[in-house]
């Protein structure tokens, strides 16, 4: 996009300096995001994505706790619920509302915190307006799912063998915190920043969120990373070393596996994943073959090698489905590699999404039958 | 820079936060169009037209959603300067000042020539339309479900959702034990605020909200042990039973039809 254009001229530099601040601030409570800013059809899928983390917490917390769940998971999503309305100042002068889901991660396992988060999230989107129905998904996706996965795995990783006091924690708890909601920002200016390159009227004009990626990602990471993400930071790390003095019983028991648990066989499909990233971003070699894969031609194509008649059937059918990323390409992202790895990483995900589905659910079903 | 007291922004926060459902439950109690009907038609057909609203490709339909709205609110005697302002207020306050200056920045044929050399886009006119109307007709339509009916009833309505019985068992616990933790958070902030003279710093603040997080944290945790102690006192085995008073009238089929109709006709329309 081309800002030049329009603010060519002498433009009033202090103005643009307010709105800007405004903006910043504005960003950082974006978290939550209303219906209106994202499609139907983004926000099904990021129902699809956060539904195998729903399935596994319910799974893990019936495991772990059975009848004691109902209780738990209310007075936890409660909790989360006022702590979203607590304000914590920061260094520099400013403060932001925090989501309380790091510490969740922390103290309860990723698992217990999404099923937490999601249910808090829900009272305030179905009972006080406070984020869309439709968005629902997108934003169990950013803040139930992405900050206590981040969180809960970067605390471990620092937590490994030290004592309940040591400070190796404190500082897994901070850097934990800080990354899982910069992450979830990310997330949320990747959905934003989609919205324009999948969804136009005629006309150009897009019909959801408008700003490209180039501009929504910096738009919602950088003022998280500043000021969002130092204030959940700043309060798990607080809220830690509190209980450190008032009540260690809490932290201990989240030290033991059967509380924090490990995300299950990403270990075993680290080299799995780590060759489908690497056949991702080597995708566009495809460009440099000529010419389209063997029996994949389109009508034009079939046309154009001289086939006289295009069969009726095939004429008809080729209008029926216009798939998303037609020729693994968006245009309004003007670099057709980047489009091709983009395209390949959204495959990857849809069909990893809903390989692990299957498999969840054939689990579910092959261990009830062996309950009977 | 000058910042708020930290103590008294979350003290009104918790404040209006309790205001807002006591004002949602002083409505839900008139007689009114939409108190009147059944709540898994009000949970349907809110579904469907947020659905509609947010598929549209035209700006007419969203705006004929929206006056639908209106006239759902008016005969249901949702206070009408309220409803609007709350939409159009707080809400687009947000979304407005973010939309702003993509009027600018969306390429597209120049519409408007502003000082500066700022130009406003056609095409940046019509995507700023479309959040603005889309961002406050779902809004709108959320707003009226929650005014318009007892959240106990939503509750029970989702059964028809498939929404298995123990997660609404504990989403009704959760949305009880929501004002047990407000009060006693702004109990909290209250009796800390009532001991402090002057201003606090910055750090003295953090350490107030943190200690506050912390004694939250452990009463919730100790609270659900009591709680489930307490169930299993009164013979709580794990099955939950609600009570089903759903009963569907000719007003309901009537309206709800009617409803439906119309978000399955602004579909089509709004392809």
């Amino acid at each position: 996009m081309r800002l030049s254009n329009h603010f060519s001229g002498e433009s009033p530099r202090y103005l643009a300096g307010c709105y800007g601040l405004l903006l910043i601030w504005l960003a950082t409570t974006a978290m939550h995001i209303p219906d209106g800013y994202l499609s139907p059809s983004t926000s099904a899928i990021m129902f699809l994505l956060v539904l195998p983390f729903w399935l596994s917490g319910v799974r893990k917390l019936r495991k772990d706790l059975n009848a004691r769940v109902a209780p738990l998971i209310a007075l936890l999503a409660a909790f989360s619920f006022v702590i979203m309305m607590f304000n914590i100042p920061i260094p520099g002068g400013t403060t932001a509302h925090v989501t309380g889901a790091a510490l969740a991660a922390v103290i309860l396992g990723p698992e217990a915190a999404t099923i937490a988060i999601t249910t808090a999230l829900i009272i305030q989107a179905i009972f006080f307006g406070d984020g869309g129905i439709l968005a629902l998904g997108a934003n169990c996706f950013n803040m139930a799912v992405i900050v206590p996965q981040f969180s809960a795995a970067i605390y471990r990783s620092f937590a490994k063998n030290t004592p309940i006091d040591s400070s190796r924690r404190l500082a897994g708890a901070a850097i934990g915190a800080w990354t899982g909601i910069t992450m979830a920002a990310f997330f949320a200016g990747l959905e934003f920043g989609l919205q324009p390159l999948l969804f136009k009227s005629p006309d150009g004009s897009p019909l959801y969120a408008p700003y490209p990626l180039s501009v929504s990602i910096p738009a919602m990471v950088i003022p998280h990373a500043l000021i969002a993400s130092a204030a959940e930071a700043l309060l798990t790390v607080l809220v830690i070393a509190y209980l450190r003095r008032s009540n260690p019983a809490i932290l201990e028991s989240a030290g033991k596996p059967g509380r924090v648990a490990e995300p299950s066989g990403t270990g075993k499909f680290r080299k799995l994943w780590i060759t489908m990233l690497a056949l991702a971003v080597i995708s566009p070699l495809g460009l440099l073959a000529p010419g389209t894969a063997w029996g994949e031609w389109g009508t034009e194509e079939l046309a154009r090698m001289g086939l006289k008649a295009i069969p009726e059937g095939i004429a008809r059918l080729s209008g029926i489905w216009g798939a998303p990323l037609q020729g693994y390409n968006l245009p309004a992202l003007g670099n057709s590699n980047l489009g091709y790895i983009l395209s390949a990483l959204v495959g990857i995900l849809v069909v990893g999404v809903v390989a692990w589905l299957f498999t969840r659910l054939l689990s579910i079903g092959s261990t009830e039958q062996s309950g009977h | 820079m000058k910042r708020h007291n930290v103590l008294e922004h979350v003290i009104r926060d918790i404040s209006r936060a309790l205001e807002r459902s006591l004002f949602a439950e002083k409505i839900s109690a008139r007689p009114g169009l939409l108190q009147g009907l059944d709540a898994r038609v009000k949970v349907v057909y809110t579904l469907a037209l947020l659905i509609s609203v947010n598929l549209s490709h035209s700006l007419l339909v969203i705006a004929a959603i929206y006056l639908v709205v209106l006239g759902l609110a008016c005969s249901s005697r949702v206070p009408k300067i309220d409803f609007i302002l709350r939409v159009w207020l707080f809400l687009p306050f947000f979304t407005g000042v973010l939309i702003v200056p993509a009027l600018f920045l969306t390429p597209g044929p120049p519409l408007i020539p502003l000082p500066y050399g700022l130009i406003i886009t056609s095409t940046g006119l019509m995507t700023s339309l479309f959040m603005l109307l889309r961002v406050s007709t779902s809004v709108s339509l959320t707003l009226l479900l929650i005014l318009t009916t007892p959240w106990n009833t939503v509750l029970r309505a989702l059964h028809i959702m498939r929404v298995p019985d123990i997660f609404i068992l504990t989403l009704g616990m959760t949305y009880r034990y929501i004002y047990l933790l407000l009060h006693i958070a702004n109990d909290m902030f209250l009796s800390r605020k009532s001991r402090v003279v002057g201003r606090l710093s910055s750090a003295e603040e953090r350490h107030v909200m943190a200690a506050a997080g912390t004694t939250l944290l452990s009463k919730s945790l100790n609270m659900s042990s009591e709680v489930y102690l307490a169930m299993k006192s009164r013979g709580f085995h794990g099955r939950v039973v609600t009570l089903r008073i759903f009963e569907m009238r000719k007003r309901d089929w009537v309206w709800g039809g009617l409803l439906l109709s119309l978000s399955a006709a602004a579909i089509i329309l709004g392809r």
